[in-house]
């Protein structure tokens, strides 16, 4: 039996040949074999929200939603127009100069007046959509991000956008979780198992 | 052998994502091993209730469709 160098004693062999040759040494009767009792991590989903689109936001919180529903830890990072929807129902212009507040005057926030990326026809579009979802019981986006808030999915805001668009804390839901930044998104993305730019 | 089903959960007319959103909130109001059947008419739910069970490990005991209807038997984890 050979001695176990400090490398092989420090991180144990990862690769199947590396284990089998160990094993045929002798090595390592120390290293614990994999216990099937220890829990597994549980999965994780990342999505940056950046759109505030009807026909995005919808893929967002039915993907979202789903996660939660499956036992997937899912953070959704809201961004740029995707934050305009989380803004409170009671809302109806947001900012502190005429700049911030012609934003939602042009863009109506709240997650009923979503418009389509495509095929808007100032308005036309959405309400076809609208139409079409209640005549195939589709659930709208509002049920949606109820079902999603309530299975715990965590919808964190931008701060940047917020700064850049007027938006305070008190302006959105009181469902987001606290406003972040690149940095925290960066680190939970690449800590996630699957992430999504919507 | 007839199944031992605890709760009934009625999806029928609902579309994606709801018949499984509404599973996994009604799976968690039974005790683990105990089993509820949900009905449901989104001819997706096939596929998806499947998946749902590889991912989340509530196992599916049953699956049948009558007519329209597709019945899935689900055991809590």
């Amino acid at each position: 039996m050979t001695t176990p160098t400090f490398e092989q004693a420090v991180f144990p062999p990862l690769d199947p040949l590396a284990t089998a040759v160990a094993d045929v040494d002798g090595w390592p009767e120390a290293a614990p074999a994999p216990d099937d009792a220890t829990p597994t991590k549980t999965k994780e989903l990342v999505i940056v929200d950046w759109s505030g689109d009807l026909d995005k936001i919808w893929p967002v919180l039915i993907l979202s939603s789903t996660a939660a529903a499956s036992g997937v830890r899912c953070r959704v990072f809201v961004t740029f127009w995707g934050l305009l929807p989380f803004v409170k129902d009671d809302k109806r212009i947001v900012g502190d100069n005429w700049m911030q507040k012609m934003l939602t005057l042009m863009q109506r926030p709240g997650i009923d007046h979503l418009k389509l990326s495509k095929m808007n026809f100032m308005g036309m579009g959405p309400w076809m959509m609208g139409t079409l979802r209640k005549q195939y019981n589709v659930a709208s986006p509002r049920e949606l991000l109820e079902a999603a808030t309530a299975m715990g999915v965590e919808f964190i805001p931008c701060q940047m956008t917020m700064d850049m668009f007027g938006l305070k804390r008190e302006d959105l839901i009181d469902e987001m979780g606290e406003p972040a930044g690149a940095a925290t998104a960066i680190e939970i993305m690449t800590e996630a198992d699957a992430s999504l730019f919507i | 052998m007839t199944l031992q089903i605890t709760q009934t959960l009625d999806a029928r007319g609902l579309s994606c994502p709801m018949p499984i959103v509404k599973t996994a909130q009604a799976i968690k109001t039974v005790a683990p091993g105990a089993l509820i059947e949900v009905l449901a008419t989104d001819p997706g739910s096939v596929k998806d209730f499947a998946a749902w069970s590889r991912t989340t490990g509530n196992e599916l005991v049953e699956q049948t469709a009558d007519g329209g209807v597709f019945r899935f038997v689900l055991r809590r984890k």
